[in-house]
């Protein structure tokens, strides 16, 4: 059963590590998902919250997963958009929790965009 | 909305947009009057009467990336499907309150979901507001505070992924007692 003393004292542990880590960064990534109605009905919460999983289990410290309004191309929800440095936005759309792993690993580990769930003009 | 969860999220987003600093959620299942209620709460900007008269009507929007507003005629068509329906009071510089009602047995009515992962994507896309979420069925209650927690940990914002996952489970175990709901 979790409590919040143990929260405490998982907290207390980390302290030392987070402290480095507290601040958005001008060399980290953004993953933004986009969380209007129009996110959120087509299924934006679950993919934000692999989002979140995967960069903690993999301890990217220098990823930041972070919500917005409406992005404004509501059919094409749920849509994440990521910022790397010195790189263009990618915008990924329709995106589902089954991708979300591959993005992680292809593009904000492997620096290579998955391409195929990316938007098409 | 495939959840009433996606929809107290959508509802709370209102709440976020509005700059409320408090934001209080409460979700009740009365066996006995056969509702679903929930409530969202927020000491926001409110709306004028002028706003709240349309509101849910799905052409009013204060956005400027579209020009309908779709969430709260969403939950009110919800709600009505189940013989429920949607409250809202609101003053402005005071703040606003909507309460949506649903039929608890009614077969259109959309599962509870993951109210948990609602609760925890709220804190963390709004680290610095504090939200309230009460839970109650019956003589079962279940109260979540970040405010308190925030005060215990010694920390102003509730923003690290590590401390929010391990509360996701922490309110996921405190609810199961309207899990599957
Ligand atoms: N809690 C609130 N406080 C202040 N104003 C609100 C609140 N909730 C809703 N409103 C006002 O009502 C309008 C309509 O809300 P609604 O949720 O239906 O649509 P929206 O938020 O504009 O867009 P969408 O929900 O589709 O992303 C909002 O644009 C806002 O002006
Ligand atoms: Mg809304």
């Amino acid at each position: 059963m979790k409590s919040l003393e143990e929260l405490k004292a998982i907290r207390d542990r980390m302290q030392g590590q987070l402290a480095s880590r507290d601040h958005v960064g001008e060399q980290d990534t953004r993953v933004v998902v986009g969380m209007a109605t129009c996110g959120i009905a087509a299924g934006a919460r679950p993919v934000l919250n692999r989002f979140m999983e995967e960069v903690t289990k993999r301890e990217l410290h220098s990823v930041k997963v972070v919500q917005t309004g409406c992005i404004g191309m509501c059919r094409l929800e749920p849509i994440v958009e990521v910022y790397a440095p010195g790189q263009e936005k990618v915008t990924y759309v329709k995106v589902q929790p089954e991708m979300v792993a591959r993005i992680v690993s292809d593009h904000l580990v492997g620096g290579n965009v998955v391409t195929e769930y990316t938007i098409k003009d | 909305m495939r959840e009433i969860s996606l929809h107290i999220l959508d509802i709370a987003k209102n709440s976020v947009r509005a700059k409320a600093t408090l934001i209080t959620l409460g979700v009740e299942v009365d066996d006995a009057a056969d509702t679903l209620v929930f409530s969202v709460k927020d000491n926001g900007c409110g709306m004028s009467e002028e706003l709240l008269k349309t509101v849910t009507d799905p052409f009013t929007t204060t956005r400027t990336t579209r020009k309908v507003g779709l969430g709260l005629p969403l939950l009110r068509t919800n709600t009505e499907l189940t013989g429920g329906g949607i409250e809202i009071t609101s003053t402005v510089g005071v703040g606003t309150l909507v309460k949506a009602t649903f039929g608890l047995s009614s077969i259109d009515r959309m599962p509870l979901g993951d109210l948990s992962e609602t609760v925890i994507t709220l804190v963390s896309g709004s680290p610095e507001v504090d939200f309230v979420l009460n839970v109650k069925r019956g003589e079962q209650e279940f109260c979540f505070d970040t405010a308190a927690i925030k005060q215990m940990l010694g920390v102003s914002v509730l923003d690290e992924a590590e401390v929010l996952q391990y509360l996701t489970e922490y309110v996921r175990e405190n609810i199961v007692f309207i899990k599957d709901i």
